[in-house]
């Protein structure tokens, strides 16, 4: 019976690659059938996931076996249960409590660790000593980051108009923003080509036994 | 002879998914280089010392599994060489399940190993940057049980991990937020933790800042070629190796389409400007 | 009070977060534990409204027979499917009502909640996203045209990392000598990643990062007020 299911699911993924891939051609029934049945699947998993993960291990859990050590925990509770009044018009205010604490949390978090990481640490190598290093190209390499950061930060200053002479810096820094996108446009033909690669080597391998 | 757009879509569709199974059919065997982004990665692995206990968080689903799965089955086929400890943890929560496939899969090579003592699976948590400084500061706090509710006190090997800084090396496989970003900040930048990771080869360009002097990240596995790069390291010819032979027949297709398009709109100007 | 009281407790926590950071002691390192084990819990809830408000819609769509109903339908009847058979028998290690589902794993070879994963989300996910590969062929065909020195210099870095990130990058450059490793195209591709892509993407770092310590700033004094939704 196993081999048998085993077949069986190795099959329904064959049939939903395939429909998927029918958009290539036009939107059909096929292909509407599989992208809401891969809506309604992704959405039960995550409902799975949050009641296995954290509502159980990390509320409930908690209240049934301690219930007087764990009281605190009554208040997120009784904060999740003021995000569900969001879905009535008349209660959605009351959603605003909840909401307030995740984004004030998140927004002191984010500012510290965004000051460190993104701007003093950004800065810190950038200061670097170019000579120092042991080869031409990396002597080259280390003039282009520092002349490219400083460039490409000039470039995002919009609060006074840059002309003249001083444009230069920012016509710099868009050539380097350039080289960039350039990279960027070259990594995400081969993120992409990779996905397309994981399919094929599923029609043709698991499903047909081709390779 | 005049092709219309719809045809002419359909046949570039056409020939790219026989450039891309042809190779899949017939391999090449293609040798790759390894880049230094790589090489600082595993050596992060490689040189911490046996019994260390390290942290992989899978922060990715199956849309990117190409990339993401050879990765995490290197490092932790990795690792279990070099006798350490392995604790998965997920962002995301399809990363529990890709956790699950990878374990399951390297295990195979070495049945000795036990779950509880030389790895455990703690399951997804949500919350991103949140939730990483709280494992910071309280790890049991953040994960009272593991994915299959066994409580964090009767696990053996978590006994010598409290917070962040027990652990010796993380590494967070991500595709998208949050993910390695969130693990840099929080882990590397605020505990002190060293972190690598990999990613999607969309979003490598814009994590190789991180790579500095300040040593933000260990290396960085950027894509599939990474992956393929890291299993080149450990010796083996792994999922992502096998794949390389078409990745490189696709992308000089894309070059001949770049080139085929430049041209024809060079003629088309040139027959317009007479 | 239904703007100005959530505005104070953004600015009470956002604050505590702050302080905690420069006095890591009791009772701000308890304070700031206890607000981080409660924000999962209350994400956890914020999960749970989206899946909700999805049923509403979809329901919405189905009892009014709207365009393409059918499918709206087959898309809750698979929700079901899964969310009924994870609550019975759970996933992977994990127990669900009616046990950790032995006796059905042995059956169908897994768990029924992590067969539909396997068999049914994996592939969709996978393929799904697998379309970009087919679209970005298309684009580098249509719109991918070389028009002033920038999109030069966008279309010839591009073409050195695409080459260079495969193995045929190796091969054309390979025979060079040791004193022109420079430019073996892998080597120049990965100098492209290490120097000026890397300026750039600090430039685009640091901006962004002072734009982020702006915003936040200002949700925190209560200036940016947007999450607060409509005028109710």
């Amino acid at each position: 019976m196993t081999g048998f299911m085993n077949l069986l699911g190795i099959w329904l993924s064959a049939l939903f690659t395939l429909s998927i891939f029918s958009f290539l051609y036009k939107d059909n029934p096929f292909y509407k059938f599989a992208e809401q049945v891969f809506v309604g699947l992704s959405a039960a998993y995550w409902l799975v996931n949050i009641i296995y993960s954290i509502m159980i291990p990390n509320l409930f859990s908690k209240l049934i076996t301690d219930f007087s050590g764990n009281l605190i925990l009554l208040i997120p509770a009784a904060l999740g249960l003021m995000m569900l009044m969001r879905l009535h018009p008349a209660t959605q205010w009351i959603s605003r409590y909840p909401i307030a604490i995740m984004i004030g949390t998140t927004a002191g978090i984010s500012m510290l660790r965004y000051m460190k990481s993104d701007i003093l640490n950004q800065v810190t190598a950038t200061m670097i000593n170019p000579f120092a290093a042991e080869t031409t190209g990396a002597v080259v390499g280390n003039l282009l980051l520092i002349i490219g950061t400083l460039c490409g930060v000039y470039f995002f200053y919009f609060s006074k108009k840059q002309e003249g002479i001083y444009a230069a810096p920012s016509k710099l820094g868009i050539w380097f923003l350039m080289i960039s996108f350039g990279a960027t446009f070259g990594y995400t033909v081969m993120a992409r080509i990779s996905l397309l690669i994981g399919r094929l080597e599923f029609l043709l391998g698991d499903w047909l036994h081709l390779i | 002879m005049k092709i219309s757009a719809g045809l002419e879509r359909r046949l570039i569709y056409s020939i790219l998914f026989i450039a891309v199974a042809l190779p899949l059919l017939i391999p090449i065997g293609w040798k790759t280089d390894i880049s230094g982004y790589t090489q600082i990665a595993y050596d992060l692995v490689e040189h911490a010392p046996e019994g260390t206990i390290a942290l992989i968080s899978f922060d990715y689903d199956p849309s990117t599994m190409t990339e993401m799965q050879p990765m995490a089955e290197a490092q932790i086929e990795h690792a279990f060489k070099r006798n350490q400890r392995v604790i998965a943890t997920a962002l995301w929560p399809m990363g529990v399940q890709m956790a699950e496939e990878a374990f399951g899969k390297v295990l195979l090579d070495y049945p000795d190993k036990k779950y509880g003592v030389d790895y455990v699976n703690l399951g997804y948590k949500v919350g991103g940057m949140v939730t990483i400084q709280a494992m910071g500061r309280n790890l049991r706090e953040v994960y009272p049980t593991d994915q299959g509710g066994t409580p964090y006190e009767d696990i053996p090997m978590l006994n010598e991990v409290r917070r962040l800084k027990d652990i010796g090396w993380i590494s967070s496989l991500s595709s998208g937020t949050p993910g390695l970003k969130e693990w840099v900040m929080v882990a590397r930048d605020a505990y002190g933790v060293p972190v690598t990771g990999g990613c999607t080869a969309i979003s490598a360009p814009g994590f190789f800042p991180y790579v500095n002097e300040q040593r933000q990240l260990y290396g960085l596995l950027g894509g599939l070629k990474a992956a393929s790069e890291y299993e080149s390291l450990l010796g083996r010819i792994g999922s992502a190796t096998t794949k390389m032979d078409a990745q490189s027949v696709a992308h000089m297709l894309i070059l001949v389409f770049i080139a085929i398009g430049n041209v024809k709109v060079y003629v088309t100007r040139r027959r317009k400007a007479q | 009070m239904k703007r100005s009281f959530p505005l104070v407790f953004a600015f009470i926590v956002g604050f505590l977060v702050l302080l905690a950071e420069f006095i890591p002691h009791r009772p701000f390192s308890q304070l700031i534990s206890t607000l981080e084990n409660w924000f999962m819990i209350i994400a956890g809830f914020a999960i749970l409204l989206g899946q909700i408000s999805l049923i509403r819609v979809n329901s919405r769509i189905i009892s009014n027979k709207e365009h393409d109903w059918q499918y709206h339908l087959a898309g809750m009847i698979s929700f079901a499917l899964m969310l009924i058979v994870g609550v019975l028998w759970g996933m992977r290690e994990a127990p669900g009502i009616l046990g950790k589902g032995e006796d059905i794993a042995l059956w169908m070879g897994m768990k029924p909640f992590d067969y539909l994963f396997t068999y049914a989300y994996m592939p969709l996910s996978a393929t799904v996203f697998s379309l970009l590969a087919f679209f970005i062929a298309s684009a580098a065909y249509r719109a991918f045209i070389i028009r002033g020195f920038e999109s030069n210099l966008l279309m010839i870095t591009a073409v050195i990392v695409i080459i260079g990130r495969t193995s045929i990058g190796s091969m054309l450059t390979g025979w060079l000598p040791e004193s022109w490793s420079f430019w073996h195209i892998p080597n120049l591709a990965d100098f492209i990643m290490e120097y000026p892509n890397t300026a750039a993407q600090r430039a685009i770092m640091i901006s962004a990062g002072l734009g982020i310590i702006g915003s936040s700033l200002r949700i925190i004094l209560g200036i940016e007020r947007s999450y607060l939704g409509g005028d109710k």
